[in-house]
């Protein structure tokens, strides 16, 4: 018996076991016939979520306006990593077309890194094979658009906390793990991408909030676009195909953030992801089997409407919990995490031929119920709250006991961009001073005790009136006093940050 | 005539000076917060650190070089965190009053004690390696099997366990009620007691207090996180490139700003040699998928805490990071069935980045707030006791 077959058995005989995982059958029932056009819209559930800002906007530009920017332009043969090193927030870096081998990371605020194309000539990242990533990013308002990123071992292009970015019209081949993660931020849009050849997932949204993700290709990669640990995130109008599995909206377990909700799938064409899974073992798509069009595990109020999901193998679309998912994949359980997807929306979709080859665990499932045939759309596991429309037009299994859904369309939702999130430091030079003197400065300085420094009623009476005069001197300390050693310089903190530090240490009284 | 004055002199001396002797050697608590806390008009002490100038996603404190830092305890006053302090520095709390918290937290050695595993009274060998307890304000689970949910309830562990600290909870309440300055100093810290005897949760609440006040952020890697790039070096940069590439994945888990996400792992590390698989989680979870997993340790001022992972196997940090590019369950005992983390892989990570992920690592060291260990404790036993000796680390 191989693992599979053994797999199978136990899915059949735990589904027999739970009674419920498969909905009862439909019947001769007259179908409900329901035009999307004519319908009510779908009005996103968020909205009273822990207060999360959740708009319906049109808006795209998320980094902002570039007016007053510097402008710097990066030939073939310089650094494009000099030229970030080099510039203050708020510049535009064009790099102009030709081969560049370097890793990019970008540690502040307000970079545009902008490929030139001319006559079709790109700037070209090729990490050789041996590069880890091509960029890394972790400051907000973050642009990369127009290069071509190749043969790099890691990600293409990965944030760590960047928020408002937009990643837009490049193209990335043959190259690692991911091709765009942003990971850990709020409010960004990659959009107008061709991704390929990754070993994971092409597009992979991880833990973000407000994500919109349009108009990309991608193809021959494991998982086409996932979204996941993430909120508030529209995936439409992406050309998704020979992949192992199209779309994916996952809670993947043993994260920090535990949740997946409120991601719309729509407008997209998914079609023949029937690649044989090349994922690394262990990893989380790594179980995904091929000919997956869209999968949802765990995730919450997905919507999925208006796409074109043809020729995928095994199913068209599948809504799998995680314990099921645990018993099949490297999927873990994490008890912090809802294990259900529960609000799953089916409106319309065209689906023809998926599941013509389907897997021996979703056919074990299928026989519980004396069901036979190639499954468009395939629930198992509990799904509360879940609805479909035009039911009748799909082999669909472990639905029957979905709702119709009391809405046709998501026509009044743009995207969930928001207007560019305030910026990250929202502290006034007031707040920034006794912060700074708390956390820094009375590590060595107590009022009147000595302790490591001078106390700071010395250090009040030399400078009374004098905060310049204390911003030279921790700026470049020199010994003074033969009982104290030498003050480090706090030369790190920025000019505004230590003038405001100084006044505040001089207006202390206790 | 000088000659007779002189003894006389001294013998006044002496004798104005002697009160003034014996109120320094009383015990008083401090009536300041601790450095990066500022003391509130209710009395309490918050703290306050150049992170909460930022925001992080969901509020959940993980991201990049400017987010804010996970929710914390703090909010105990001076007079708790300094009682906290002597109780910490302080033998009596064990069974035989050999063996003080600091015996196996010592600030010297990065509040662990250099040991792969501690050793507790009459010599006991721990199961396990103490862990730093700098920034454990932050942590959600304690114990390296995130088996206890706060600080009050881990102290427990230690103090009642018979090889490591030893003490029943009838032994050690007598012991800090027969204690006339113990009894004053609780009074003090916890004046709002209905009860005029010492009571254990006072006694975790002042060991909670102090512990939550070690506050370690202001290594040079934070002085890079707030803008100031100076502050590292090449190789340290690239150090730090290498921890949050795709290919290492460093910062998956250790995830700064804390660069720890608090989450269960499963990474398949080896026993030192001879001894016996140590489940870890499977057991506080129930859960066979968790075998072999262990709460994430935070990474600040790990090149101060040798030997490494949870029974010491390492003794450095470059054997320690050369561990996840030998292979993917490389070290997992044979026939031993263990779901290894997703991002265990193979990242054929070469010398060369090995190397500067130690550089990085090194930048993660602040140890300016160190507290001063008490001169005397309130038992007059010897403060800490239980010396670890230097090379006696395996």
């Amino acid at each position: 018996m191989n693992k599979g077959t053994v797999f199978a058995l136990v899915i059949a005989l735990a589904a027999f076991a739970g009674g419920m995982f498969v909905g009862k059958g439909g019947g001769d029932q007259a179908p409900v016939i329901t035009d999307s056009g004519a319908g009510a819209s779908y009005v996103a559930p968020a909205e009273d979520m822990s207060g999360e800002l959740v708009l319906s906007g049109s808006n795209t530009n998320v980094a902002g306006s570039s007016a007053g920017f510097t402008e710097v332009v990066v030939e073939e043969g310089q650094s494009i990593q000099a030229a970030v090193t080099a510039a203050s927030p708020r510049t535009i870096i064009r790099v102009m077309p030709g081969t560049y081998n370097e890793t990019i990371y970008i540690d502040k605020d307000d970079i545009r890194l902008m490929g030139v194309i001319k006559e079709s000539r790109r700037a070209i990242l090729d990490g050789q094979g041996t590069m880890n990533d091509a960029i890394l990013y972790s400051g907000n308002n973050i642009v990369i658009e127009g290069f071509v990123i190749t043969k790099y071992k890691g990600n293409g292009i990965m944030g760590q906390a960047g928020n408002n970015f937009e990643i837009r019209n490049n193209i990335i081949v043959d190259t690692g793990v991911y091709g765009i993660f942003p990971q850990l931020g709020q409010n960004g849009i990659v959009e107008l991408n061709v991704v390929s050849g990754i070993e994971d997932a092409a597009i992979y949204i991880g833990m973000s909030d407000n994500i919109h993700v349009a108009y990309n290709e991608v193809f021959d990669s494991v998982a086409g676009i996932e979204i996941e640990n993430s909120r508030h995130s529209i995936v439409e109008g992406n050309y998704v195909y020979n992949n192992t599995g199209g779309i994916l909206a996952f809670i993947t377990p043993g994260l920090p953030i535990k949740t997946t909700y409120d991601v719309l799938i729509r407008n997209n064409w998914i079609s023949g992801n029937n690649t044989k899974n090349f994922g690394a073992p262990g990893s989380t798509v790594g179980g995904i089997p091929a000919g997956t069009g869209i999968m949802v595990m765990a995730a919450d109020d997905v919507v999925i409407e208006n796409n074109i999901i043809t020729n995928n193998k095994t199913v068209g679309i599948l809504a799998v919990d995680h314990n099921t998912a645990s018993q099949l994949t490297n999927i873990t359980i994490d008890p912090e995490s809802d294990p259900n997807s529960d609000g799953l929306k089916v409106l319309n979709n065209l689906m023809s031929n998926n599941g013509y080859d389907t897997v021996d665990e979703l056919k074990a499932i299928m026989l519980t119920e004396l069901k036979t045939g190639n499954p468009d759309i395939f629930a198992v596991g509990p799904s509360k709250d879940s609805c479909i429309i035009n039911r009748h037009r799909y082999v669909t299994f472990g639905v029957d006991d979905f709702a119709e859904c009391d809405f046709a369309n998501t026509d009044t939702i743009g995207n969930y961009l928001l207007p560019q999130v305030a910026p990250r430091d929202r502290s006034t030079p007031e707040q920034r001073a006794k912060t700074t003197y708390m956390a820094i400065c009375a590590g060595c300085h107590t009022y009147t005790g000595r302790m490591i420094g001078p106390p700071v009623k010395i250090i009040q009476a030399l400078y009374m009136d004098n905060p310049q005069g204390i911003v030279d001197y921790i700026t470049n300390p020199v010994k003074k006093r033969e009982d104290y050693p030498e003050m480090p310089p706090q030369d790190y903190l920025d000019e505004e940050t230590r003038m405001a530090v100084a006044k505040y240490m001089l207006g202390r009284t206790r | 005539m000088r000659s007779l004055l002189r003894p006389l002199l001294t013998c006044v001396l002496a004798l104005v000076l002697m009160p003034l002797a014996q109120a320094a050697t009383q015990f008083l608590l401090n009536e300041n917060c601790p450095p990066s806390f500022e003391l509130m008009d209710d009395g309490s002490c918050e703290l306050r650190n150049l992170y909460q100038f930022y925001d992080s996603l969901q509020d959940m404190g993980v991201g990049g070089t400017q987010t804010s830092l996970p929710a914390h305890r703090d909010g105990f006053t001076p007079k708790q965190i300094d009682l906290g302090r002597f109780l910490f520095f302080d033998p009596a709390l064990s069974g035989d009053g050999s063996t003080s918290c600091a015996s196996c937290h010592h600030p010297d050695k990065g509040f662990s004690d250099g040991r792969a595993r501690s050793i507790g009274i009459n010599g006991h060998e721990a199961e396990r390696s103490a862990p730093t307890l700098w920034n454990v304000a932050f942590l959600k689970r304690l114990f390296w099997d995130a088996r206890s949910g706060s600080l009050e309830e881990q102290a427990q562990g230690p103090l009642f366990h018979p090889h490591e600290m030893g003490n029943s909870e009838a032994q050690l309440r007598q012991t800090l009620n027969d204690n006339s300055t113990y009894r004053a100093l609780f009074k003090q810290a916890f004046p709002d007691s209905n009860s005029s005897d010492v009571e254990l949760p006072q006694l975790y609440s002042a060991l909670t207090a102090f512990q939550t006040s070690l506050i370690s952020l202001n290594s040079r890697y934070d002085r890079y996180a707030h803008g100031y790039h100076a502050a590292l070096n090449q190789q340290e940069i690239e150090g730090m490139n290498v921890f949050r590439s795709f290919v290492a994945r460093c910062a998956e888990c250790h995830t700064p700003p804390l660069f720890t996400n608090q989450q269960i792992a499963v990474i398949g590390t080896p026993e030192p040699e001879g001894r016996a698989l140590d489940i870890g989680a499977e057991v506080t979870f129930d859960v066979a998928k968790l075998k072999g997993g262990f709460k994430v340790p935070s990474l600040r001022n790990i090149a101060k805490t040798a030997p490494y992972m949870h029974s010491g196997r390492f003794e450095t940090l470059r054997e320690t990071v050369e561990f996840y590019t030998k292979g993917r369950g490389h070290a997992v005992p044979e026939g031993v069935d263990m779901h290894l983390h997703w991002h265990i892989w193979e990242p054929n990570l070469t010398d060369y980045e090995l190397d500067r992920l130690v550089d990085f690592l090194g930048t993660l060291t602040d140890e300016t707030f160190k507290p001063q260990i008490p001169q005397r404790v309130p038992s007059g036993l010897t403060p800490i006791d239980h010396l670890p000796q230097q090379g006696e680390s395996s």
